[in-house]
């Protein structure tokens, strides 16, 4: 089985992932809009993993799809919060909004600091396509937030339900950002000291990444060696 | 991808209209002049289009599932973008018909609803499953090849919005089209299982993408009007001609066989000739009798009804800041 380690691991992995949870709206979405606007997303996050898989692939001597279809779930290193189940639309929207203000902190500061030109390139690409992302789920948690009670008990339900799962992308910032947002749609952030799950870095996981590779890895691992 | 009923009969045009009107908006037909929203049209020229628009458009939606079906399964990352994009590319399609059919005087949750309800179709082939990876190539092959042979014709439709939509579909159902026959392309030059995949796949596509181009022109219920009026320029033969002719070099070309004992070009006329669809099993597809037909509209409705208070929420939003502003 392929293996790798790479500070970028977290970042690459989380991308893929989430574009993966992200593609099981496509022709399920709330309306046409919602099913183009995700599958944009999805897309833009599959591209900003393959940039830094390719990356990591190049240092440790394998392909993208090795890295994606051959490691085994606890080699992943995603926060967990991106391998959670869609939920309803509302669960959705919030956990995009979480990892999106976590990612816009991360690639900002990956433009900035990064000494391999490729991942620089990636992150400033990035950045655009995050500020895009932004805007849309920030302005869907607002209007679930601030829409009918059906909608804010829906998105008061999703949060807290997160909420153990931000651990791996919270800071300072990440914090003062979501509240910002929750505030704006009329809710109320859980506290900033309640507990966390452990993270992925120690190739601690939920139950559910593994469904969610057996399913993405099947096609690849039945034909190993194929050209697709 | 594509709508195939284009074969349904209009009450006749003659009547109510003023035949004044009525002769003017055919001269302009005539001379190849497009039709706009505002022009006067007789109602037959309307409905007709409102029909066949909103049928193209809903095959676009229920076509997001069969190819959707793949993309948690996709064998290579580059081949999940080029996916992802394609079943997003559908849905711009559908929404861009819908927007279409709007400038007709109807609007798109009434044709949702007559999609829902089941008083409108959708093209037959989506009620056919997606079994292997290969079926990714054999859809963009062949029944998006099928798609743009039908479609090709449309962009100099006599209504201006949909002849301009129908430019801009082609151009990425030709692009479908491509990736499709470059999957198909590398199965078969791939592996023996790729390559017994591949061949199972045009197994399984093959007639059905046949029968996408509609009955026979004897047996079609369409008359003459939709080519007079410039909506239809090929009759479904014409068109279903054209595509054996263009496909079966390809097929060629990958190695693979088309499942056909009666195929043969015929040096004669240039053309391939070519057994008979299984006409029965279209009848049965096209009555609901296919072996997707349940669950792609029940799919489609649970995904309508599961976004319904998320389309309240963003109205009674919108509402309160309208309010607000106010």
């Amino acid at each position: 089985m392929v293996s790798a380690t790479s500070e970028l691991l977290p970042l690459a992995d989380g991308c893929l992932i989430l574009s993966h949870r992200l593609s099981e709206w496509m022709s399920n979405a709330p309306t046409m809009e919602e099913d183009i606007a995700l599958g944009n997303i999805a897309l833009d996050l599959l591209g900003q993993a393959r940039g830094l898989l390719q990356v990591i692939g190049d240092e440790t001597g394998v392909t993208e799809d090795e890295l994606a279809y051959f490691r085994e779930p606890q080699e992943f290193r995603n926060p967990l919060i991106c391998e959670l189940p869609n939920g309803d639309f509302a669960f959705t929207m919030a956990r995009q909004l979480f990892v999106d203000i976590w990612l816009a902190h991360v690639w900002s500061e990956l433009a900035a600091t990064a000494s391999d030109e490729q991942v620089r390139g990636v992150a400033e690409k990035a950045i655009k396509e995050n500020a895009y992302h932004r805007r849309h789920s920030s302005s869907w948690v607002v209007r679930l937030g601030d829409g009918t009670d059906e909608s804010r008990r829906r998105m008061e339900t999703a949060t807290e339900a997160l909420w153990p799962y931000r651990g791996e992308i919270a800071d300072d910032r990440w914090y003062d950002a979501v509240d910002a947002a929750l505030t704006e749609a009329t809710l109320t952030m859980p506290p900033r000291d309640a507990w966390t799950q452990r993270s992925s870095l120690d190739g601690w996981h939920t139950e559910h990444l593994g469904y969610l590779l057996a399913e993405m890895q099947s096609l690849a691992r039945a034909h190993p060696g194929a050209t697709w | 991808m594509y709508s195939q009923a284009l074969d349904q009969r209009d009450e006749s045009p003659r009547g109510v209209d003023d035949a004044a009107r009525l002769a003017r908006f055919d001269e302009r037909v005539a001379a190849e002049d497009k039709i706009e929203p505002n022009d006067w049209m007789p109602a037959a020229y309307r409905k007709t289009l409102i029909r066949q628009i909103s049928q193209h458009a809903h095959s676009e939606i229920i076509g997001m599932q069969p190819e959707g079906n793949w993309l948690t399964r996709a064998p290579s990352l580059r081949r999940k973008a080029v996916l992802l994009a394609k079943v997003q590319d559908e849905a711009g399609h559908g929404l861009y018909l819908y927007a279409a059919a709007e400038t007709l005087g109807i609007t798109r949750e009434e044709l949702v609803d007559q999609l829902l309800t089941g008083k409108a179709k959708y093209s037959s082939i989506f009620n056919y499953p997606t079994l292997t990876w290969a079926d990714m190539g054999a859809i963009g092959w062949l029944v998006d090849g099928a798609a743009i042979m039908n479609q090709v014709p449309i962009c100099r439709c006599s209504y201006g919005p949909y002849a301009r939509a129908m430019v801009r579909i082609c151009k990425e159902e030709s692009f479908h089209q491509r990736q499709g026959f470059e999957i198909m392309l590398t199965l078969s030059r791939g592996t023996d299982e790729q390559k017994a995949m591949a061949q199972d796949a045009l197994d399984r596509w093959w007639w059905p993408s046949l029968m996408m181009f509609g009955p026979h022109d004897a047996s079609s219920v369409h008359g003459e009007q939709s080519m007079t009026w410039k909506i239809k320029r090929f009759s479904n033969d014409e068109l279903r001609q054209k595509f054996v002719d263009a496909t079966v070099p390809q097929a060629d070309f990958l190695g693979l066989r088309v499942p056909d004992d009666e195929l043969r070009y015929d040096a004669g006329s240039g053309h391939y000739v070519f057994g008979e669809p299984d006409w029965d099993e279209f009848a049965a597809v096209l009555r609901g009798e296919g072996p997707c037909n349940e669950q792609r509209m029940a799919h489609r409705r649970r995904a309508h009804d599961d976004g319904a208070w998320v389309r309240e929420a963003a109205e009674a939003h919108a509402a309160k800041h309208k309010a607000a502003v106010a």
